[in-house]
């Protein structure tokens, strides 16, 4: 068991700002994310795109927003629970929460931040009528163990670079590698894009645009799938031991929306900026996840947002402590690790 | 201050005539979104990069769009229920020309 004081649902900028803000206040912190890496969005949907509206920068790139972010809260030492969904709760005795994931990793904490987003990112299925009855057997959203591909007859779909690297990698693993895609044009790296053409001038890889797969057949498992050109509308039959749609990340609430929180507009309900607690004591919302009158969601207000539910977790886990907020040009950041930062004394010394 | 007024059907097929400011630089899917036309976290995901398609729509009138983008282009290939007249409308700004537009939102993903 995973014990923390804040336990941080979402790596996102809010949730990695949230873990300075408490550190400031010596508690430790733990983050669940789905996703494989930190940064949310910022890493997984656009890193390369410039944001304007953090404070005191007039430019960054939203790749390196998440990487300043860990930096500037590596002296507070947060562990990291990734590419797992927080999928439920239970409240103890004690008040205390433990949160468990979908692979069982449990984490302890008495204090609950829901930092989620927009949710969390799921693969995005097609819209095929059988598609749910071969999930065990044929069809899969991610590659996890290519070795079970190998020998094998694969299909990929999709238009990125995770349809174009998965079909350079299983054409040296699987028997039969067959990518199909709706337009001719794919949008990835330029070398993957060459990469997959030569293996398709190689005959490595049979590659069917502009197309999109119909039907899938087959008994019990996959057999075979339909896949139809776009343009003529003609059909062909394909055999396929394993089908692979790759159509990005979708957000999705998930889990969360069963925890017993109210929920509004596909996000949860907080106290309006008194400290983005929900309705259950202990659990707070903070950043896009939450909503309130006159919510914005901005990641300058979730930094703002993950300030003041650090002040109000604080006095959650230290009823009897007296505390004041302290600046940082004041009190300096002294980390987990020892690491001390502070501003630099001022030279005492008379000018004669 | 300048409108045009579009015409708007939403996902359980209600038609809304509204009007949309050409002075705020706004697009389509916010035109929706201010309106409220569509449950608040299942249109504009992504806030208007072309990287979802939850603002596709199909445009119904016969108006000059301007062409599509290549990340346009390529978000529609990989969306779901497209058609021919499906654009995102978060790449549909609202100028004077577009005054009279009649879209038909897709529906949502799920």
């Amino acid at each position: 068991m995973i014990k923390t004081d804040i336990l941080i649902i979402g790596a996102g900028p809010t949730g990695l700002f949230a873990v300075f803000e408490a550190g400031l206040l010596q508690l430790k912190c733990h983050l669940i994310d789905a996703l494989p890496q930190p940064g949310g969005q910022c890493s997984e949907i656009y890193p390369k795109k410039p944001i304007y509206d953090i404070p005191g920068f007039p430019e960054v790139l939203a790749g390196e927003l998440v990487d300043n972010l860990m930096e500037q809260i590596k002296p507070f030492q947060p562990g990291f629970t990734l590419g797992e969904r927080a999928e439920t709760i239970d409240k103890l005795e004690d008040g205390t929460f433990v949160v468990t994931t979908n692979k069982g990793t449990k984490h302890h904490a008495p204090v609950v931040a829901i930092a989620g987003g927009l949710g969390s990112f799921e693969p995005r299925k097609p819209i095929l009528d059988n598609l749910a009855k071969y999930e065990e057997d044929g069809v899969a959203y991610m590659i996890k163990e290519p070795e079970i591909y190998r020998g094998k007859k694969v299909l990929l779909a999709g238009g990125g670079d995770s349809a174009l690297d998965w079909s350079i990698f299983l054409a040296d693993v699987a028997d039969q590698v067959t990518l199909v895609h709706r337009r001719n044009e794919f949008r990835g790296a330029l070398d993957s894009v060459e990469k997959v053409q030569h293996l398709k001038n190689e005959g490595k890889i049979n590659l069917m645009t502009p197309s999109e797969v119909v039907a899938l057949h087959g008994e019990d498992m996959l057999e075979k799938v339909t896949v139809q050109n776009v343009d003529t509308l003609e059909e062909t039959e394909v055999e396929v031991d394993h089908f692979i749609p790759l159509f990005g990340l979708s957000p999705k609430l998930g889990p969360i929306a069963d925890w017993g929180l109210e929920i509004e507009k596909n996000a949860i309900k907080v106290n309006n900026s008194y400290d983005y607690q929900t309705n259950v004591p202990g659990i707070y919302a903070i950043g896009d996840v939450n909503t309130y009158p006159g919510k914005l969601k901005l990641i300058l207000c979730g930094f703002h947002e993950a300030t003041l539910m650090c002040q109000s977790a604080y006095q959650r886990i230290f009823p009897d402590k007296k505390y004041v907020m302290k600046y940082t040009t004041v009190g300096g950041v002294t980390g987990f690790d020892g690491s001390k930062k502070e501003a630099p004394k001022a030279v005492v010394k008379s000018i004669d | 201050m300048s409108d045009i007024k579009l015409k708007i059907i939403d996902r359980e097929g209600v038609l809304h005539e509204v009007d949309a400011p050409t002075d705020m630089n706004m697009n389509l899917m916010e035109v929706v979104r201010s309106y409220e036309l569509a449950p608040e976290g299942t249109i504009g995901i992504c806030g208007g990069m072309a990287m979802c398609a939850s603002c596709q729509c199909y445009v119904l009138s016969d108006h000059q769009l301007p062409e599509k983008s290549d990340d346009e282009e390529a978000m529609l290939s990989e969306a779901f229920f497209v058609k021919d007249n499906s654009r995102l409308g978060c790449q549909i700004h609202m100028t004077d020309d577009l005054d009279g537009l009649e879209v038909e939102l897709a529906p949502a993903e799920d």
